[in-house]
């Protein structure tokens, strides 16, 4: 699962005000090399939660689309598309219920209690 | 400028469709307006050949190069209903149109084509030797050629692959700007795909998806059902970063193996891995509230309950209506797998449009596949609408006498504001009490399984005699 992915998650269990963003508890992370393509990241930036993203990668604390020029783009592309996480669990931040991730898959499915 | 188009003659519906969607992908129409089409005289509408007024050469071989159905776009130098007509009709295009294509440096190749019927490679030579009049001074070059020209033929001889006979013969000579690279079909078929399931959709309908919904380098695309992946694959060969989610989380992580799951699909073609794939319930989505306008494309194939049912998060409480509240036991909770209820088709077409109007770009095109039931050979029904898109192609594709599936391709032309919103939650709960009703009312599966109703009763015996009467016309049976 990589970052990207993470900044649009969030736990949406029935009495939860806000599930977003989820603790990452790692248990195994890898880093893949991904082709940068630049004009998909500019479009891609404005709807990134820049918070939840500098919590989970080291990135400077305040950005804007002004920024994007080669070196930005080169540390907001790997924190966001070549961080990989493997296997870890993503935890809901009101209730601590975690949601597991797997091969890379998290598996988002609320249970019938939940829903 | 005015250009010949010959399509292959097969998923007739979608044809002008894609020329439309690509035009509009590389900027060959403005703003809404569709391209103007023309037919050639008295050819039916089903023909193989159009004439469609494009802006310039570059776009057209864009679009045609891109396309899956165009044969080819052509700059027509001469037609006619004779080779007599036709060769007056060559000599009358100017010349400094014709000249820089005849130049004696450059090669060129003729090939002859006569639609519904296979002439012999004598005859096929004969009709090139008829060209003569045209001052060629380059070198011809059968397999690399720097001009290509077709000489095309469509005439009355009775039944034309089906279509209803041109009351004359009519010929048409031009050059080649473009054409379809068929040559994808048989390197990404379905047959030799490492991971294939049931549903999977195949190569051509699913480049024809992409190209409905634009997929290029630099965009987004989601598929909300997303199985082994066949959709995201075609868009991911355009060049689009692509994303995916199902509900079965054996699809989805698992696979038949390390070596035999949706990210082997990708590595098997050499294309970029998808973003993202989640087990997720398109029901209730995992997205964060703020979320939005996020996806340049939404390509999907939703289950029509037909040959497979979806499903939708829920289980107990939904189908026994109302039980006392069911808790997971927390010693139990980490490894629960929750139960799934039925997912009707409207309830599903339901959330992918909410879903695709919060989600989607401005401008953002949703493609997916409608089933419908069919009715005397054609089709009268009522498409799923949404106060946030416009629909603006329809295309059939005939799967039996009882049912096709229809692509539908719709815009996103306004936000999702709070009052859409609000309209959807009633929606949803509305589903969730009703689940039962909902299940059993308009029930795809049934209609199509029941036992066919009698011919007798209907429309009295002029049905009869009117079916054997009937010359049999292919359409969109292709």
């Amino acid at each position: 699962m990589k970052l990207l992915t993470h900044n649009m998650l969030s736990s949406n269990i029935k009495g939860v005000a806000n599930g977003f963003p989820l603790r990452i508890e790692v248990e195994k992370a890898t880093e893949k090399q991904v082709e940068l393509n630049a004009g998909f990241l500019r479009n891609v930036f404005p709807m990134i939660e820049w918070k939840a993203l500098v919590d989970a990668a080291q990135l400077p604390e305040v950005a804007d689309s002004s920024m994007l020029d080669s070196d930005f783009l080169n540390k907001f592309h790997h924190a966001l598309l070549e961080l990989h996480l493997e296997k870890d669990a993503l935890v809901c931040p009101e209730t601590a219920r975690r949601f597991p991730v797997s091969q890379g898959t998290p598996n988002m499915l609320l249970l019938e209690d939940e829903v | 400028m005015w250009y010949l188009c010959a399509f292959y003659h097969r998923l007739l519906d979608y044809r002008k469709t894609e020329v439309e969607s690509l035009a509009e992908l590389f900027g060959a129409r403005g703003d809404d307006r569709s391209l103007e089409w023309r037919l050639p005289e008295q050819h039916h509408p089903d023909t193989p050949f159009h004439f469609v007024n494009l802006p310039s050469e570059a776009a057209a071989r864009d679009i045609a190069n891109r396309s899956i159905l165009v044969k080819g776009i052509y700059e027509l130098w001469g037609e006619g209903g004779s080779y007599e007509e036709l060769e007056e009709s060559i000599r009358s295009y100017p010349d400094e149109r014709k000249q820089p294509y005849l130049e004696s440096g450059s090669t060129f190749k003729i090939t002859v084509d006569c639609f519904g019927k296979v002439i012999s490679f004598q005859e096929q030579n004969d009709r090139i030797k008829g060209l003569a009049y045209i001052p060629f001074k380059g070198r011809a070059n059968l397999k690399n050629p720097d001009h290509k020209f077709w000489l095309m033929e469509i005439d009355d001889y009775g039944v034309n692959n089906g279509l209803p006979p041109v009351s004359q013969r009519r010929i048409f000579f031009g050059r080649e700007v473009g054409g379809a690279d068929r040559k994808l079909l048989p390197t990404y078929q379905l047959k030799s795909r490492t991971y294939l399931g049931p549903t999977a959709m195949d190569a051509e309908m699913a480049f024809l998806m992409a190209n409905q919904a634009l997929a290029t380098r630099g965009k987004l695309v989601y598929d909300p059902f997303v199985g082994t992946g066949s959709i995201l694959i075609a868009a991911a060969h355009f060049g689009a970063m692509t994303m995916g989610a199902d509900i079965d989380i054996r699809v989805v992580r698992d696979g038949r193996g390390p070596d035999c799951n949706v990210w082997s699909n990708f590595k098997q073609y050499g294309l970029p891995m998808p973003v993202a794939l989640l087990r997720a319930d398109n029901n209730l989505p995992p997205w964060r509230p703020g979320l939005k306008e996020v996806f340049d494309a939404i390509i999907c194939d939703p289950p029509y309950g037909v040959r497979a049912g979806g499903r939708k998060s829920g289980g107990r409480k939904l189908l026994k209506g109302t039980v006392d509240p069911y808790t997971v036991p927390d010693d139990k909770r980490t490894d629960h797998i929750p139960s799934t209820a039925s997912y009707c088709l409207a309830e599903c077409v339901h959330d992918l449009l909410d879903l695709a109007a919060k989600m989607l770009r401005m401008g953002g095109r949703l493609v997916f596949f409608y089933p419908v039931l069919r009715d005397d050979d054609h089709v009268e029904n009522h498409f799923p609408e949404h106060p946030c898109f416009k629909l603006i192609a329809t295309s059939e594709q005939i799967l039996s006498s009882r049912y096709s599936r229809v692509l539908l391709t719709m815009v996103k032309i306004s936000s999702y504001t709070e009052e859409i919103a609000e309209t959807a939650r009633l929606q949803h709960i509305e589903f969730r009490e009703n689940h039962l009703k909902w299940l059993e009312d308009g029930n795809l599966h049934s209609a199509l399984f029941s036992p066919a109703a009698d011919p007798q009763l209907t429309a009295g015996n002029d049905s009869k005699s009117s079916l054997e009467a009937k010359p049999k016309y292919r359409g969109k049976y292709v």
